[in-house]
């Protein structure tokens, strides 16, 4: 049986803790505190009656009939973690580690976010809770997702806007854990995706980890069977992860991890870390980066801002090393044609993010029999993108 | 210069009733070009050891002054080999050099081959900031067989037992970080340094060296008073930077006993 991570947080050789001395005793602790909850009756009862009540789950798990027909091959389902409150996969997670933090006795909470999905999701959890919240955000970013700022302001959350680098996602990190650095002892760092040193990996799969599980039982339901397939965007792999990581022991079901290409592989402008990376230690943890010859962190290219990083998390890069997850990649343009093609056939707008997944539908059929079956973790929806699309397709559309 | 050099050398500074200081600088900031001339300033001025630092694209441990140090090094082409190169044409410096970088840099260079070069360029020791004791199985048996000191760092948070741990592993020194933070000038300091301070000392079988946040000369004077010397980064980067050597001067003598 798979059984990931050992006791120090690695996966094969990838992840553990390459922190400073000063957040060791955090790791340490958080890494005590979660062990101490990750099976308590009362914790979990918690986590899921807002996950019921407040959330919305479980989310559904759709048949795309039309486009299925549209692309003419396997039976294509949709999970649609898009239906969750505040819009995307983020908030299970977010819920998670905002009731750790109550738990610790913490009462301060910093978070990065990319495409701001994470830092909603992480402000929302802190207001439902009664969380201080303040929230790292590239000021790249913070132009391509103006409503999401907006959005965490009116949930009470501070946004200190980030200048260093790329301004986009890495540096954030890099801000957030700074600020950790300095407030570790009333403040806790719920990171949104499954990277970051030990335990943070581990516990963000736990906490998303209800998707693969819903899925496996709605899709039995329907079918009898398992699904053939499983297909997912990555960034830093969270819902990626969560869809995966309940089906990592079904030999039979194929996983595919699509990471973002940006403007193509071969032009060095992307974010397709597994593709186009190598083995480094960013962020806490051993995994693949995109760097220089020099070991220098290099920028990541996507058009979607939450996809746009140079790692990815520790256990993916080990699924991939296992051979267990197949790691694919769509650029801008097929996620533009995702969009599209989700939007006018099943009338879903997806986020950037998620169409980097149904962009890569039309090779992926191609390769499996009329009668498999593909599940999509469709990871957010696109209300958030409206305007970054239309900057790109609006000539075309509105002309 | 050996591991055994430095330790010989900082015994030396000591024995003559001297405090350790050692100026913490940026390889490459203002060109690779003036690296073996800023060490022999620092040299001249008084400084027992240099820390020299390897710029990182994602420097998390510092504060806005080294990240910008850094950010000009890269810009101006700095590469680990290049520092490497520069070091080896000095003639070879008098007092000890120890590199200060992340893991991602020594582990993209390989391990072995980064300790090799580091013998090769004279450099007595290494500082890695995110590589806790929990991770530092990668480097530290072939640190030690080419005979380089891993220094350890020691925090405020760090409980007891982990105080304990880090005291007795290290080598070179014992780096206690001295603020709850990132690298920086600070104000003030919290009032339990001093007694953690004390505390290091007590029983280390090395020199126990205060750092993080110290930018004036009284600073360096209090601090220097519980512990065997201090490191001085963000100031002395920043007073480089703006050709500002008399600070730098004024820093080191506040570590002498006739000052």
């Amino acid at each position: 049986m798979y059984q990931q991570p050992n006791e120090r947080g690695h996966y094969g050789q990838f992840g553990g803790r390459f922190v400073p001395e000063t957040l060791m005793p955090a790791v340490l602790e958080l890494e005590a505190a979660y062990q101490s909850v990750k099976d308590d009756p009362a914790f979990l009862e918690t986590f899921h009656y807002y996950l019921k009540d407040y959330v919305g789950r479980e989310t559904p798990l759709y048949y795309a009939e039309r486009l299925t027909e549209k692309l003419g091959g396997a039976k294509i389902y949709l999970k649609r973690e898009d239906l969750n409150h505040t819009g995307a996969h983020k908030i299970n997670n977010a819920l998670g580690q905002a009731l750790l933090t109550k738990h610790m006795g913490k009462k301060k909470v910093v978070a990065e976010t990319g495409a701001g999905q994470h830092g909603v999701a992480t402000a929302t959890a802190c207001a439902l809770l009664g969380l201080e919240c303040i929230v790292f955000m590239g000021e790249e970013d913070i132009k391509r997702q103006k409503l999401n700022v907006f959005r965490m302001e009116l949930l009470g959350a501070k946004v200190e806007p980030v200048k260093h680098g790329s301004a986009t996602l890495k540096d954030a990190v890099n801000e957030a854990l700074r600020y950790w650095v300095s407030h570790v002892e009333d403040t806790h760092y719920i990171i949104g995706s499954v990277v970051g040193p030990h335990p943070f990996p581990q516990i963000v799969r736990d906490f998303q980890s209800m998707i693969g599980t819903e899925t496996k039982s709605q899709f039995k339901e329907k079918t009898g069977k398992l699904p053939d397939a499983l297909i997912a965007c990555i960034g830093g792999g969270s819902n990626a992860m969560g869809m995966f990581y309940p089906f990592v022991d079904d030999a039979s079901v194929k996983m595919y991890g699509v990471e973002a290409g940006g403007h193509g592989i071969e032009t060095g402008k992307h974010a397709a870390t597994l593709t186009g990376g190598s083995v480094g230690v960013l962020h806490g943890t051993m995994t693949y980066l995109l760097q220089d010859a020099d070991g220098q962190i290099t920028e990541a290219d996507s058009i979607s801002a939450g996809l746009d990083y140079p790692g990815i998390g520790p256990e993916h890069a080990h699924l991939k090393e296992i051979n267990r997850v197949q790691y694919v990649s769509a650029t801008d343009q097929d996620a533009l044609a995702g969009l599209k093609l989700l939007s006018e056939t099943e009338g879903i707008i997806p986020a950037l993010e998620s169409a980097h997944a149904i962009g890569y539908l039309p090779k992926l059929t191609k390769t499996l029999p009329k009668d498999a079956t593909i599940v999509v973790c469709l990871s957010g929806r696109g209300d958030k993108d409206v305007e970054t699309v239309k900057g790109v397709l609006g000539g075309q559309s509105y002309e | 210069m050996s591991k055994q050099q430095l330790d010989a050398q900082f015994k030396n500074v000591l024995d003559r009733g001297d405090k350790l200081f050692v100026p913490y600088i940026m390889a490459g900031d203002g060109g690779l070009e003036k690296l073996n001339d800023q060490i022999k300033f620092l040299e001249t001025a008084g400084a027992s050891a240099i820390e020299l630092g390897l710029p990182f694209s994602d420097p998390v441990a510092d504060g806005e002054t080294i990240q910008q140090a850094g950010i000009r090094s890269l810009k101006a082409g700095t590469t680990v080999k290049g520092v490497f190169e520069t070091l080896k044409k000095s003639k070879g410096h008098k007092i000890p050099i120890i590199l200060m970088t992340y893991m991602n840099p020594v582990f993209h260079y390989g391990v072995e081959n980064f300790a090799d070069a580091c013998v090769e360029a004279g450099v007595s020791g290494l500082i890695v900031p995110d590589l806790p004791m929990e991770e530092e199985s990668m480097v530290s048996e072939i640190f030690k067989a080419h005979d380089l000191a891993l220094i350890r760092l020691v925090a405020l948070t760090s409980p007891k037992s982990r105080r304990e741990a880090l005291k007795k592993r290290t080598e070179g020194f014992l780096y206690a970080v001295t603020v709850t933070g990132t690298t920086g000038e600070r104000h003030t300091f919290t009032e339990r340094v001093d007694h953690y301070l004390e505390d290091l000392k007590q029983g280390a079988h090395v020199p126990v060296l205060a750092g993080f946040g110290i930018s004036t000369p009284d600073q360096v004077k209090a601090l220097s008073k519980h512990a065997d010397g201090v490191i001085v980064g963000s100031r002395i980067v920043k007073a480089l930077h703006d050709g500002d050597y008399q600070v730098i001067e004024s820093l080191i003598h506040a570590s002498k006993k006739n000052d």
